[in-house]
């Protein structure tokens, strides 16, 4: 089999991947993706652990023992993610990512957390505005 | 530009096709992974892109399903199972259960994608372009040779495992058993904080104390997969 | 021990007094009286010692380089003389009755011990400016005085008084000091070395090229610090300060060391016809002005401040008239008879607790509070009257005696002009000298009124001192005068018949015609009655002196003026008294003339700063402000967004390395 096929289809997994964490807003699917994205990997390490095992008398199957970790990272990855999700969806009432803008400019620290979106928003845009006046 | 060079590749590589087996005389296994790999690569796409979030969770399955099958078809069937086992078993359900948590809307819901889609589509678009372009330039003739013995048995993983990859197989038990307490303290800590609100439980917390010293054998979130590979490989050997 | 090492231990064990003093002032208060007063009487027998081996013979001249500075070379050196060697005595004895009487008048001061290391320390300060044979060691001194003056000026620095007063001093004194050093560097540049010797020697070869702007330059820093017009006016505030820093700096010795530093160099300002002139109208305008602003003070230590701006100005006049023997002579008496007359001032302050002459005037029996400085000051009075026998007569008669022959051409190359100047600008100043004299005893001790107020008598510490400066007062002119010469330069200080009667003569005229005013006069005082005394008559006399300096403003509205029709100095200054009392407005337009521009730079300045310079600030901010802000509104807070630009970034960069190294 030509090593293209899985390479390619690796390749594309990983972009569709990659399109989801940057475009989707809710955080528990950005956490999928980022699941497709490490399965691309795996594909990969597979592929290559299975060429080189043939081809360069590679005996270590390093492709496919890395493979296992990944897959093992990826669970206590999800674990973890899933419980910080939670934890945020808790104390702010939404899991959407757009929405996290504590890092933003002019972002008033002592704001109210426990309300929801709307007001989060309207203050965020408010600083926004208010940003942009004072430049 | 890109999908040019990549038409330009696939046409030197027909001229070469006298050395190596050539694009245009697929094998049964290379159909085979195509179509499997087309399928994969739909259900991704929708997964990422469906309005649906528990349908988006549905067809993760289906994506992670046909990589096991990629698995098989390139003969690492271990690892064929681990994937269906862990990915398909646990850490989907485990998505879903945090979608449930989380209360995400049953349905089609119309703010599923924020508004940097089109900068995502551009930046993910331009990436596959860029890395399809190298791969396959780099590797147009590459041929592995999938008769023989599978290369990616429970056997020959096995004893790679435990011959030359145990000490970083017990370090990611210490790795797994961090991620256990991890992500308890976490869910305490939220549970403790919001214990006025009373939104809901942690998804799966024995407490710490419940554990046994070795490290990935209790069933956790995320432990319980790995653990169960590990013994599988045990029971193998 | 030699004559060198001993005129080297007296300055020096002030000096160690004064570190032990600042050292141990906290820790050790016990020590603190000794260590002020027993380096000081120490530094006093050794400088008798030394004056006594010196004998007025060939001067002791001792220098050691401690290490080459260069150019023109640096030395310690001592140059002791009969001028040297005598008023180092006349330095000692003074501050040593100052530290005594210091421990009587600061009793309960709880910054006595940093104000006796002061006045430890400016001793040693003197003392080296008295015997240093090297121009820079004596502006080491010099300057080390100036900053002593401004901390004991602003002793009580609680009052705003004092905090001018000590800011004034030491502006105006550096005002001058100013000038003064350019003139060493000039000076020593011309003569190529700072030794006193080597500088004379070469004005007696004729090797200083440019004498007069030397001499014209120094005679500033000697303006400066010896109060001569026009840098006098910090003088009069100085007395916001204690009165025995009054008695030892502003009057004895700190403002003598400007004429002292004139008669060392007393062949340098010769060589200057010009500089010997300008001398002469200082000193002349300093002698009238000043005799005249005293007869109009209602303070009565600024009756005597002014009164030693005058004395310092026969000083200058003889040294105008090229007669440093005369100079010196007066210095000495002075030295004595002003210091007694300060403290005794501070007795009676401290008796009648108010410093006001007129408040005086208006009480009984004060000269029974104080039997003590009520003897000594008429001895003190009639020496600063120049009434016979008194050492004053015999010192300015000294002073007059030599412009006399001057004026009658006896001299060889000094100006008949200032000979002129000096003879009568002395003569009306001996008038006016008596006049306030005059004045001065009547308002304190001949008032009428209720009875001065009774704190018991004064500790013996101020007291005994009175006593031993009133002996020189009294006889140091008439046993001296025969053989000072020998100590001099050789020039006969005898008094001449002529400037004796003439002198004597203004000085009876003026006291007599004080005394009929005030008879005509002090009937008026009954109808107006006036003082303010102070709050807590039973604490030191420092105390009382500090709150009588305060109260003065707010009681009478003025600092220097009361408003006392009884007061004999209106009567005989008529219109003029206003303005004298204000020191002839000289403040007033030092102010108009250097203060207001000043300030109105520093306005304009800050104008500049602020609205100019800052507007160039300001603009060159504003475009970073603009990048800042396009900038931040990159700062969105979505993570995707960053993420998006970091891997659009990583694409772009990876492509740009697979290009390279394919060589595309």
């Amino acid at each position: 089999m030509h090593l293209a096929y899985p390479a390619v289809l690796s390749v594309l997994l990983f972009c569709t991947g990659l399109y989801g964490v940057l475009a989707r807003r809710n955080a528990i699917l950005v956490l999928m993706s980022v699941e497709l994205m490490l399965n691309a990997v795996n594909l990969n390490l597979v592929a290559f652990d299975v060429w080189l095992s043939r081809a360069a008398e590679e005996t270590l199957h390093s492709g496919q023992a890395l493979t296992l970790f990944t897959i093992a990272i990826a669970a206590a990855e999800i674990g973890i993610g899933l419980a910080i999700v939670l934890a945020v969806y808790r104390n702010r009432g939404t899991s959407d990512i757009d929405k996290l803008r504590d890092t933003a400019e002019g972002h008033e620290p002592d704001g109210p957390d426990t309300d929801v979106s709307d007001s989060d928003a309207s203050a965020t845009q408010a600083a926004a505005e208010k940003a942009e006046a004072t430049a | 530009m890109t999908p040019a060079a990549t038409a330009g590749s696939l046409v030197g590589t027909m001229n070469l096709a006298a050395e190596s087996p050539g694009f245009l005389s697929p094998t049964g296994v290379e159909i085979a992974f195509l179509l499997v790999g087309l399928v994969t690569f739909g259900a991704a796409v929708v997964t990422v892109t469906t309005r649906q979030l528990v349908h988006a969770a549905l067809w993760l399955v289906v994506a992670l399903g046909g990589l096991a099958v990629e698995y098989l078809l390139l003969t690492a069937e271990f690892i064929a199972w681990v994937q269906v086992l862990i990915y398909v078993g646990s850490v989907v359900v485990l998505l879903l259960f945090g979608l449930m948590l989380t209360r995400a809307p049953i349905g089609r819901s119309p703010d599923a994608d924020s508004g940097n889609r089109w900068v995502a589509l551009a930046v993910a678009v331009a990436a596959a372009a860029a890395l399809v372009w190298v791969v396959v330039d780099a590797f147009r003739t590459t041929w592995i040779d999938l008769d023989g013995a599978p290369a990616g048995s429970t056997d020959v993983t096995g004893a790679s495992l435990f011959q030359h990859w145990v000490l970083p197989f017990e370090a990611l038990s210490v790795l797994l058993l961090a991620a256990l307490v991890g992500a308890i303290v976490l869910s305490r800590k939220a549970k403790a904080a919001a214990a006025g609100g009373g939104t809901a439980t942690p998804p799966a917390a024995p407490p710490p104390t419940a554990a046994p010293p070795a490290g990935g054998r209790t069933s956790g979130p995320g432990a319980s997969g790995t653990t169960d590979a590990g013994r599988d490989t045990e029971g193998t050997r | 021990m030699t004559t060198t090492t001993l005129a080297v231990l007296v300055p020096l064990l002030p000096f160690l007094g004064a570190v032990a003093g600042l050292l141990l002032g906290r820790t050790a208060p016990g020590f603190v009286r000794p260590l002020a007063v027993l380096p000081t009487l120490a530094s006093l027998v050794l400088a008798a010692v030394v004056a006594a081996r010196q004998g007025g013979d060939r001067a002791v001249d001792a220098a050691t380089e401690l290490t080459p500075t260069g150019s023109v070379p640096i030395e310690l050196a001592l140059h002791i003389d009969g001028f040297a060697a005598l008023t180092a005595v006349l330095v000692t004895v003074v501050a040593g009755c100052v530290q005594i009487y210091s421990t009587g008048y600061l009793r309960d001061d709880p910054r006595y011990p940093s104000y006796a290391a002061l006045v430890s320390l400016f001793t040693s300060a003197m003392l080296l400016v008295v015997y240093s044979g090297d121009l820079m060691v004596l502006l080491v001194g010099w300057e080390v005085m100036g900053i002593c003056s401004y901390f004991l000026v602003g002793h009580y620095w609680e009052t705003p008084e004092a905090r001018a007063a000590s800011l004034k001093a030491f502006l105006v004194t550096k005002l001058g000091d100013v000038p003064f050093l350019i003139g060493l560097f000039a000076l020593a540049t011309e003569a190529g070395s700072f030794r006193i010797t080597r500088i004379l020697g070469a004005v007696a070869n004729g090797g200083i090229e440019h004498p007069t702007p030397i001499a014209l330059l120094l005679l500033a820093g000697v303006a400066g610090k010896s109060a001569q017009f026009p840098l006098h006016t910090w003088l009069p505030d100085a007395m916001a300060g204690p009165t025995p820093v009054s008695a030892l700096i502003h009057a004895a010795t700190m403002v003598a060391a400007g004429v002292y530093f004139i008669a060392r160099l007393l062949p340098l300002f010769e060589a200057s016809q010009a500089a010997m002139v300008v001398l002469a109208v200082m000193a002349a305008a300093t002698m009238a002005g000043s005799a005249l602003a005293a007869l109009a003070q209602d303070d009565i230590k600024r009756v005597l401040a002014y009164s030693t701006i005058g004395q310092l100005g026969y000083m200058t006049g003889a040294l105008a008239v090229a007669d440093r023997g005369a100079a010196v002579f007066h210095l000495l008496s002075h030295g004595a008879f002003k210091a007694l007359l300060f403290l005794a001032a501070g007795a009676i302050i401290h008796a009648a607790g108010t410093n006001s002459l007129a408040a005086m005037s208006r009480m009984g029996h004060l000269r029974d509070r104080v039997p003590d400085a009520y003897w000594t000051m008429t001895v003190a009075l009639l020496a600063l009257a120049a009434i016979p026998p008194f050492s004053g007569f015999f010192s300015k008669e000294a002073v007059l005696g030599v412009a006399e022959h001057v004026v009658t051409g006896h001299t060889e190359h000094t100006p008949a002009a200032a000979g002129w100047i000096v003879l009568l600008a002395g003569l009306l100043t001996a008038l006016l000298t008596a006049a306030y004299a005059t004045r001065l005893w009547l308002l304190a001790f001949r008032g009428h009124g209720t009875e001065a107020p009774d704190h018991g008598r004064q500790p013996l510490t101020m007291t005994a001192v009175l006593w031993v400066l009133a002996v020189p007062s009294l006889a140091l002119g008439g046993f001296a005068f025969r053989a000072l010469p020998d100590w001099f330069d050789g020039h006969d200080l005898t008094p001449t018949l002529t400037t004796s009667v003439l002198g004597t003569g203004v000085a009876l005229v003026g006291g007599i015609v004080t005394y009929a005013t005030w008879r005509h006069t002090t009937a008026h005082a009954v109808r107006v009655p006036l003082g303010a005394v102070a709050a807590h008559p039973e604490g030191d006399a420092g105390q009382v002196e500090a709150e009588a300096i305060a109260s003065h403003e707010p009681a009478y509205g003025d600092i220097a003026y009361a408003p006392d029709p009884s007061d004999p100095g209106r009567l005989l200054l008529g219109p003029l008294h206003r303005h004298a009392a204000a020191g002839f407005h000289l403040d007033a337009v030092y102010t108009a003339l250097f203060v207001r521009p000043v300030q109105a730079g520093a306005r304009l300045v800050r104008f500049l700063d602020r609205e100019v310079v800052e507007t160039y600030v300001r603009g060159a901010g504003t475009l970073p402000r603009w990048l800042g802000a396009a900038v931040r509104r990159a700062q969105t807070g979505n993570l995707q967004t960053y993420v998006s630009v970091l891997l659009a970034g990583t694409v772009v960069l990876a492509v740009a390395a697979v290009l390279v190294a394919t060589g595309a």
